[in-house]
């Protein structure tokens, strides 16, 4: 879905992005992820051409993006800003409606969509359509902000540090919504954030930015249980690395079927062998139990299952 | 623990319980250019309207002790404004008293208590829209009402006594035609002010290069007192009507109304440039990216975000500049373009305090008007943002 090769920004003498290539799957999340500072905003900036690059290449679904008109490219593809960017002077009616609106979608049609995205970001029809920005929190107003970059149904949605302005029990929110919504609607997202653990929860691939250049670019696992460079090591956090490692693991690749003798705690499959480890820390256990998706007991997980190395 | 529970209000009171004690409600003089005798309330007055003034500054001064509800506020407004009636009314009975058929040339004009009773009786109505919390939209309604109220009162000739009134009953055909004059010379000067001002506002807030020089201008312009840069524009602009007969013909001359409203663009300018520049400036960086990452091209993002986004500011500068045109275009008198300044120069030369009035109250009337009418428009337009 995005092809990127080569992609060189210089300001000045400057590189800013600096040769930067790789290659996100439709369908795929990718976390942009790097110090302030790193580039990795200009590069996501890139895509949509709110800046152009220097040289080298961007395909997005297989068309170079330099072959339209940047306002064509961008009604084409969502655009989520750090600190929302909802238009104050407008409903969240209005807002949701803008892209829908240059494409000159008829009414009926704009209306019935406003309606569909509100309700899959969880916000009342009624109570809210007619709402202005400022009358919202700020969760509500990125639940906006999204639903407004998925309005006309773009291939790609692309997101600069969608929850860096939230407070952490709504960015936990947040996040759980950005999955549930990623899930229903197979969009390709490529977002920026700072935080390891935004990133391995919520990306498939990760590309680590490190003054300009792609250090490395990979899914989360490798990422975490192969760290490229020391910086990498860094971001993912050196003592914690174990943990983190854990976190990207899920219970049900490593529990064992059918042993489920006893009584005792139990765990959902579906959940992270860190969510395994911190039940057991809790329940004061070395075992626990695993329920599948309808709640049967299937299998078990112990502790030296969960320490041993993948 | 004072017992004042309206500071404001019972200062007023009491000042104009002082003015009505101690100086004069009218004087009268033998004629129009000589200072006449003050006249106290108590001598001049029939006794009923006498007691109804008392009766109302006493009212003020009984509502600043009470405790202070709404329906306290909306009595002191009440209170005032018929204070303000009451007044007017009092002095236009006291001048027909006055009127001797003997000596026609006599003159009753507003004493110095009449003025401070007005003044303090329009002050607790501002008081009170105040501590209500009145936004511009209630406010103009209820000056609306008073100015209505007081045209009804001149309209219904009981003040035709008045100086200020017989002055206007001699000019009354100039007056309608320099207050239209005056208001065609404000609006002649606005629309170029605008036409010019806001597009250079934006190219401002493009460019801040450009302001630097821009600025520079405009501020110099400002400090060119008004009456020396109406003097200065008389000997180029006749050069250049004389040199180029095409512009004479289209009005351009060195005095009159050409060079006044040249002269009133140029003060108008720099509100408005600063003003269209501080309003698109003042546009959230972050919503005009999302503008333009959504895909909107550079036109709709001014026209349909950052437009609008400035008006509230855009206005607020235009309010300014109505306001100082208005009062500057009575300077413009002086280099023949009319308006009501006329009767403001003739009064002075003429030494005819209630000339000057005639043309100086109606001035300030029609400024605080458009003060009022800009702020309410600027109240709608920011109403539904965001803080």
């Amino acid at each position: 879905m995005i092809e990127l090769r080569d992609v060189v920004k210089a300001y000045g003498g400057r590189r800013v992005v600096d040769g930067v290539s790789f290659v996100v799957e439709p369908g795929q999340v990718c976390a942009l992820i790097g110090a302030s500072g790193s580039g990795k905003t200009t590069l996501l900036k890139m895509v949509n051409r709110l800046i152009a690059a220097t040289s080298g290449s961007i395909r997005v679904a297989g068309r170079d993006i330099r072959d339209e008109r940047p306002e064509m490219l961008r009604r084409r593809i969502g655009y989520v800003v750090q600190s929302f960017g909802l238009f104050p002077h407008w409903t969240v009616e209005d807002n949701i409606a803008t892209v829908p609106r240059l494409l000159a979608w008829p009414e009926e049609r704009v209306g019935a969509r406003v309606r569909e995205l509100l309700t899959l970001l969880r916000l009342d029809v009624e109570e809210y359509r007619g709402k202005y920005p400022h009358e919202l929190s700020g969760g509500q107003q990125q639940r906006v902000g999204v639903a407004r970059a998925l309005a006309a149904d773009p291939e790609l949605l692309l997101m600069d540090e969608p929850f860096g302005a939230l407070d952490p029990v709504t960015r936990a929110g947040l996040r759980a919504e950005f999955a549930r919504i990623h899930a229903t609607t197979g969009k390709t997202i490529l977002f920026v954030t700072h935080d390891m653990d935004e990133a391995l929860e919520l990306a498939d691939v990760i590309a680590v930015i490190e003054n300009g250049r792609l250090v490395q670019f990979g899914t989360s696992r490798e990422i975490v249980e192969r760290p490229a460079t020391e910086f990498v090591r860094d971001l993912i956090g050196r003592a914690e690395i174990g943990l983190k490692r854990l976190a990207v693991q899920r219970v049900g690749e490593r529990m064992q079927r059918g042993k489920v003798d006893g009584r005792g705690p139990a765990i959902e499959a579906s959940s992270t062998l860190r969510e395994a480890l911190a039940h057991m820390l809790a329940q004061h256990t070395d075992r626990l139990l695993v329920r599948d998706d309808s709640g049967a007991v299937v299998g078990s997980i112990d502790l030296a299952e969960l320490v041993r190395s993948p | 623990m004072s017992i004042v529970r309206n500071q404001v209000l019972f200062v007023l009171a009491l000042v104009s319980a002082a003015a009505l004690a101690l100086t004069g409600f009218v004087t009268h003089a033998p004629n129009r250019l000589v200072s006449g005798r003050a006249l106290a309330l108590w001598h001049a007055a029939p006794v009923t309207a006498a007691a109804a003034l008392a009766g109302g500054v006493l009212a003020l001064l009984v509502v600043s002790l009470l405790p202070q509800s709404r329906p306290v506020r909306w009595g002191a407004a009440a209170i005032g404004s018929a204070l303000i009636l009451l007044t007017l009314d009092a002095a236009g009975q006291v001048a027909a008293g006055l009127i001797d058929p003997a000596h026609p040339a006599a003159r009753t004009a507003l004493g110095a208590a009449a003025w401070v009773l007005v003044l303090c009786a329009a002050l607790a109505v501002v008081d009170a829209m105040q501590r209500l919390g009145a936004g511009p939209l209630l406010r103009s309604i209820v000056a609306a009402g008073v100015v209505a109220a007081v045209g009804a009162l001149l309209a219904s000739g009981r003040l035709d006594a008045l100086s200020f009134l017989r002055e206007y009953a001699n000019q009354r055909d100039a007056f309608a035609r320099e207050l239209v004059r005056h208001m065609a010379l404000v609006a002649a000067a606005l629309v170029p002010a605008l036409a010019i001002g806001m597009p250079l506002g934006v190219a401002v807030a493009r460019r801040p290069r450009l302001g630097q020089g821009v600025y520079a201008g405009l501020n110099l312009l400002q400090t060119i007192p008004s009456v020396a840069l109406f003097g200065l524009l008389i000997a180029p602009l006749s050069a250049l009507a004389a040199a180029f007969p095409v512009l004479a013909a289209v009005g351009v001359q060195g005095i009159g109304f050409f060079p006044a409203m040249l002269a009133l663009v140029l003060y108008a300018l720099l509100p408005v440039v600063r003003n269209t520049q501080a309003g698109l400036m003042g546009v959230d960086a972050a919503v005009v990216e999302a503008a333009r990452g959504m895909g909107l091209t550079e036109r709709q993002i001014f026209w349909r975000v950052e437009g609008p986004l400035a008006l509230p500011v855009v206005l607020a500068g235009v309010r300014i500049v109505l306001v100082q045109t208005i009062g500057l275009a009575v300077v413009a008198a002086l280099i023949g373009a009319g308006g009501l300044g006329t009767f403001v120069f003739q009064g002075i030369g003429q030494y005819a305090t209630n000339l000057v009035l005639l043309g100086a109250v109606p001035t300030i009337v029609l400024a605080l008007a458009a003060d009022l009418a800009m702020r309410t428009l600027v109240e709608l337009a920011e109403r539904r943002r965001s803080p």
